[in-house]
């Protein structure tokens, strides 16, 4: 349901300024959420200073700079440090995006401030619980389901219905457009989001499939598909520049298109 | 995020503009004079015009930026830049609408 204050255990109360680094001649604030599952208090806001020329210049170069040189115990989420995996998906200057592929030079206005994905479960620090996010991937079948005996050789398709797949096969399910949607904060439980929802119009789309029927079937409800209204707050965070907006709004049509 | 909030707000705004036009339509079809300049002196008062005003601007706002969601569950307008220009094209078209709506009432009924 709709909530606009956040439980009383997630208040961020305080926060721990660290030292500047020492012989450092030019330094960059970072702001950044820590949260400890294990000493039984409330998220605070810890201040670190990142040393600009000893340290690359992405967001999760300053992080890996800040665990490395000053806090071992900071936790978060990285891999392939170039925007292709989708593991560094946290909210920074107040936009989902990959850490390693926003600068933080981009970040204007003084320090670079850093939280978990918006209204997910935090597992530690910038670590968020995306287990709901995953099953919700998993619901929408992401295979190709056919019925006709397999080919010898591939499944064939032409130039023009590969193309149809473009703007939806690239998606890395990093999560940044679903945890930046009202709907999907306010009704996780019951509305797949757009990650889901552009992953499901992929199969769909996709001319090899002989399920569609069924895929579609599947997002006939209430709140599964139509809990989106259209805010555009997924197209507006994708770092892919994908836009899961225009994919929901294809699956809606095809649901109308079928009907008549 | 911001006209999707305005959107519903306007849309909630709306309730209450309609009722003071249910009441204008009924006190007008009663057939009873008192009741219409009841309500004449209400809308014509500093506050109700205020009113009449807000009414005016979240009809037109709501009706623009419905359909701004109609052409995009159409399938159009979902790049960067015409989602933009749908956007404020609703935000603007509203406001204008509104005085322009205005500056006709007033040029047609005079300054009461």
């Amino acid at each position: 349901m709709v909530e606009f204050a956040l439980p009383k255990n997630s208040k961020i109360t305080g926060g721990k300024t660290w030292p500047k680094p020492a012989g450092a001649t030019e330094t960059r604030e970072f702001r950044v959420y820590r949260w400890n599952p294990d000493d039984g208090k409330n998220p605070s806001v810890d201040t670190y200073y990142v040393d600009v020329n000893d340290c690359g210049p992405m967001v999760l170069d300053g992080l890996i700079w800040i665990k490395n040189h000053i806090d071992p115990s900071l936790t978060f989420r990285r891999s392939c440090r170039e925007g292709v995996c989708g593991s560094c998906a946290m909210n920074i200057d107040g936009q989902n995006t990959l850490a390693c592929t926003r600068s933080m030079h981009d970040v204007k206005d003084g320090a670079v401030k850093i939280n978990p994905l918006p209204h997910q479960p935090v597992v530690k620090d910038l670590v968020p619980d995306l287990t709901n996010f995953y099953a919700q991937y998993a619901s929408v079948e992401p295979w190709l389901k056919t019925t006709s005996p397999t080919p010898q050789k591939e499944w064939r398709q032409s130039h023009e219905d590969r193309e149809k797949l473009d703007g939806l096969y690239e998606c890395i399910l990093c999560a940044c457009c679903s945890t930046s949607c009202p709907s999907y904060w306010w009704n996780s439980d019951r509305y797949l989001g757009p990650a889901a929802l552009l992953q499901a119009n992929r199969w769909v789309s996709d001319s090899r499939d002989e399920a569609t029927g069924e895929r579609l079937d599947n997002l006939e409800d209430p709140f599964r598909l139509y809990r989106c209204h259209t805010i555009m707050n997924c197209a507006k965070a994708c770092p892919k520049g994908l836009n899961p907006a225009e994919a929901i709004a294809e699956l809606k049509l095809k649901m109308v298109e079928r009907q008549i | 995020m911001a006209l999707s909030i305005v959107h519903r707000a306007t849309g909630i705004a709306l309730y209450v503009g309609t009722l003071l036009l249910a009441w204008w339509l009924i006190a007008a079809a009663s057939g009873s004079a008192a009741a219409y300049s009841n309500v004449q002196a209400f809308t014509g008062s500093i506050i109700g015009r205020l009113i009449v005003f807000g009414y005016t601007w979240a009809l037109m706002h709501h009706m623009l930026s419905g359909i701004r969601h109609f052409v995009w569950d159409l399938g159009f307008g979902f790049k960067a830049n015409e989602r933009e220009t749908l956007t404020w094209a609703a935000l603007i078209g509203g406001v204008v609408l509104t005085i322009l709506i205005w500056i006709i009432a007033y040029a047609i009924g005079g300054v009461r």
